[in-house]
């Protein structure tokens, strides 16, 4: 059933570039939106809201459309699909009054993580007093010994639960929105595909990007930065499992566990994302949505920042630099947190569950 | 920076398929060249941007193509469509040259589909451009580039100075001004000239207002017409084009595959006067919607409206523009700008001539009329469960047969039947020396790829010896 309400304009262009396709289909071998599409004669919002999120951006279909601009349809299904996932995002963003941060992504998560950061530094400046915050420390509790264990864990614990939380309840509401069965098969194809970005192969070359050429760049990329990300998350989780489970105290040894995966981990996220805010200050402007650039350029920083923090804290940790660098490290990784349920971000959740139900479709 | 004044070993005057086969060629080769294309870069590539696959002979299954595929199938495909009007020994070569191309076609980047699960099952005998004809292109003029071909867009050539079979120069328009170029050898990839109005309208008459051009709108006829102006033999019927039925609301230029309609094996057809005008399940729609457009061409006003209702309307392809829908027939009609009570009675008396039988949508089934004239012989089923659903059909012209007459090597022959000189022609604008009449899918750009190769080839030995 369509509904009756008004389109967006992103909803009423995605329609018109999904009737024009439908009836040509050429692009039916580059992704799992082709054939996604060809399973349906009409695109309700819900549906359009399922493509969007299907679609990696990959831009093959873009430089493969016959109907491209300037042609008089002007097909764009990769912009217009992003503009799409900028409203998903925001429709079912938890708690909903917070959807309206999709709107100035770029500017809001900046401000976020600013004033974030700057909160943190004027806690742990009015909580410590100058001369721990500039003194060198060493040995185990070197770091609580500037900011405390306890506000440490708290603040982080609820912080990522937050996040967590927020997150989840979004995809849900956006998994109900388009309906799909559930099954575990249907999931762990979709999650071989989400790990893989194989809707980055482009049907074999990879994918067009920066430009009308074939390249495999942004999907190393994007799996160097998410790769890393989870190894330092995994840094992390080890931590907690050193100081609960063994007693064993930061900072590690160079050669310890938590630092191993958290150097290889942050060295990957920032080669990911230095690579992929090139790869976007390169990228043909054409097939991109303008509206939603902000927001990605934003992520990508803040995650080359909380990289670079930590790692620069690795290697002065043993200096007087260590306290404020800790400070300025744990400010990124908090603004990170609580900018994830509101943030591009986001799509990794919502495309993982669209690969579910396009699973579950075929 | 392009130097026009420069001598050329190789001219390529086009920009398609069969022009990008023979700059590539010639260029590989050796041969330094010049490739003309007359539209702006986005829309380049004539009429192969809207293609989506090529016709190859095969004798075992390929990535690309499933089974088999040989010489003397391929050929009595080409007789059927053509009904002989075609010339064995250059077609058999086409064929058996044509096994030869795929992988040649993807060393230049072309990529394939690996399977076809799209609306033709097709896969045996055509192998499928990945993102159709535009991404093929894509290809061809980045490799085109690499090898270093001198490319220039905007640049149409509106003469050629033929002199006793020999090209002496080109005149052109390169981004509005005049120009000349000269070249050792040309070949002439051109096209038809069925985006040429005023040239269809001295055959046609006012009814091409009422034609939709499926493809390019640069597709003028110039290098034809300057050709068979100067001495060069023609090849095939200058009035003829191969057309199909399309949504009447389509573009005038340019719309592509996306405006055909295959409503009609399951809808009935009337005319602007609201009455049938032909068996409208004849055959199954892929042997059949080549005709619908010369059928459509032939009704008052060039322009016909199919008729289906909801039981129907699932089972052909989605249209570009949305059906027009109404509970009742005569509402229908009046949408459509109908005589409500004419359509009304042609409903009803097909209605009425309709046989009980079993239905079938996937092949020639038993549901056909009785007593009706013209007769719908299959899939035909009473029009009576609404919503009811409309769609406008207008002729959509694909490409003309008028051509230009060439021998085994590509070489343009003349009035006389001696070989010219230093021209050689490839792609539409000799399509009509094996493809005289009718269609065969993907056989354009096999054509095409075939003679491009040849062309590219023969130009660069020629200008290089």
């Amino acid at each position: 059933m369509l509904t009756d309400t008004p389109l967006s304009e992103a909803m009423a262009d995605a329609r018109h570039n999904m009737e024009i396709c439908n009836a040509c289909r050429y692009c039916e071998g580059f992704c799992a939106v082709f054939p996604a599409m060809q399973r349906r004669r009409e695109f309700s919002t819900a549906d359009l809201d399922h493509l969007a999120s299907l679609c990696h951006g990959c831009q093959g279909c873009f430089y493969a459309c016959q109907y491209a601009p300037p042609h008089p349809w002007g097909i764009n299904v990769p912009q217009a699909f992003a503009e799409v996932r900028a409203e998903s995002y925001a429709a079912h963003a938890w708690p909903q009054p917070m959807g309206v941060v999709f709107a100035r992504n770029g500017t809001l998560v900046s401000l976020l993580t600013a004033g974030i950061v700057t909160l943190v530094l004027i806690l742990a400046g009015a909580m410590q007093s100058s001369d721990v915050m500039l003194a060198p420390h060493s040995g185990p509790g070197a770091f609580f010994a500037v900011i405390s264990y306890n506000v440490m864990v708290f603040t982080a614990s609820a912080a990522f639960l937050y996040a967590l939380l927020a997150m989840v309840l979004s995809t849900a509401s956006f998994w109900r929105a388009s309906g799909g069965r559930f099954r575990p098969i249907h999931f762990a194809r979709a999650l071989h595909d989400a790990m893989t970005l194989k809707n980055l192969g482009g049907g074999g070359d990879g994918c067009n990007y920066p430009g009308e050429g074939f390249s495999f760049s942004r999907r190393w990329l994007h799996h160097a930065m998410a790769y890393g990300f989870l190894l330092c998350f995994a840094a992390t989780a080890v931590a907690t499992i050193f100081h609960h489970g063994f007693g064993w105290i930061a900072p590690y040894a160079p050669l310890s566990l938590p630092v191993i995966l958290g150097t290889v981990g942050g060295v990957l996220m920032l080669i990911g994302t230095s690579g992929l805010l090139w790869l976007k200050i390169l990228a043909d402007p054409a097939p991109a949505a303008r509206a939603v650039l902000g927001g990605e350029y934003a992520l990508l920083i803040l995650l080359a920042t909380v990289a670079k923090t930590g790692l620069l804290l690795l290697v002065l940790r043993g200096t007087g630099a260590m306290g404020w660098l800790l400070a300025l490290h744990l400010g990124f990784v908090l603004a990170l947190f609580l900018a994830l349920p509101y943030s591009k971000f986001i799509h990794g959740l919502f495309r993982t569950a669209a690969l579910v139900r396009d699973h579950g479709e075929r | 920076m392009v130097d026009l004044t420069r001598t050329y070993d190789v001219l390529v005057i086009g920009g398609g398929n069969a022009a990008l086969c023979a700059a590539v060629t010639a260029r590989e080769a050796g041969a330094s060249v010049l490739l003309l294309e007359s539209a702006p870069k986005p829309f380049r590539g004539g009429n192969s941007r809207h293609t989506r696959n090529f016709r190859g002979m095969h004798a075992a299954p390929t990535k690309v193509l499933t089974g088999s595929y040989l010489e003397d199938e391929y050929w009595d495909d080409l007789k059927r469509v053509t009904g002989g009007n075609t010339d064995e020994p250059l077609a058999r070569m086409t064929i058996r040259v044509s096994a030869e191309m795929t992988p040649w076609m993807e060393a230049c980047g072309v990529r394939f589909q690996p399977a076809l699960s799209g609306t033709l099952s097709l896969s045996r005998t055509n192998a499928f451009f990945l993102g159709g004809g535009k991404a093929l292109l894509n290809a061809y003029y980045a490799t085109a580039a690499r090898l270093g071909v001198d490319i220039l867009y905007d640049a149409e050539v509106t003469s050629l100075h033929v002199d006793d079979g020999f090209v002496r120069s080109a005149e052109i328009t390169y981004r509005g001004f005049p120009a000349r170029v000269s070249a050792r050898c040309v070949v002439a990839a051109a096209g038809g000239f069925q985006a040429n109005l005023d040239w269809m309208r001295q055959y046609w008459g006012d009814a091409v207002d009422n034609f939709v051009i499926r493809g390019t709108p640069y597709a003028k006829g110039k290098v034809l017409k300057t050709l068979l102006d100067q001495g060069v033999a023609a090849i095939g019927d200058p009035t003829q084009f191969h057309a199909v039925a399309l949504d009447a609301r389509s573009p005038q230029f340019d719309g592509g595959i996306s405006t055909r309609l295959d409503s009609v094996p399951f809808s009935i057809v009337v005319n602007r006067d609201g009455v049938r005008f032909y068996d409208e399940g004849e055959d199954v729609w892929p042997k059949r919607y080549a005709i619908w457009g010369r059928l459509i061409a032939q009704q008052p006003g060039q322009i016909a409206y199919s008729i289906c209702d909801s039981r129907a309307f699932s089972l052909f392809m989605p249209s570009v523009y949305p059906a027009i829908k109404a509970d009742s027939i005569g509402e229908l009609a009046h949408k459509m700008g109908l005589d409500a009570a004419t359509v009304e009675t042609t409903v009803a008396a097909y209605n009425a001539a309709v046989q009980p039988g079993r239905f079938d949508s996937s092949g020639l089934d038993e549901c056909r009329t009785e007593g009706l004239s013209p007769p719908k012989t299959h899939w035909a089923r009473r029009i009576e469960e609404g919503p009811f659903y409309g769609y406008p059909l207008r002729p959509g012209i694909t490409f003309t047969y008028l051509g230009v007459k060439v021998n085994e090597n590509a070489r343009v022959l003349m009035a006389d039947g001696k070989p010219s000189a230093n021209l050689f022609a490839s792609g539409e604008i000799m399509a009509g020396n094996i493809l005289g009449r009718g269609y065969l899918a993907g056989f354009g750009m096999t054509i095409g790829t075939v003679f491009g190769r040849i062309a590219g080839r023969e130009a660069a030995r020629h200008a290089r010896n």
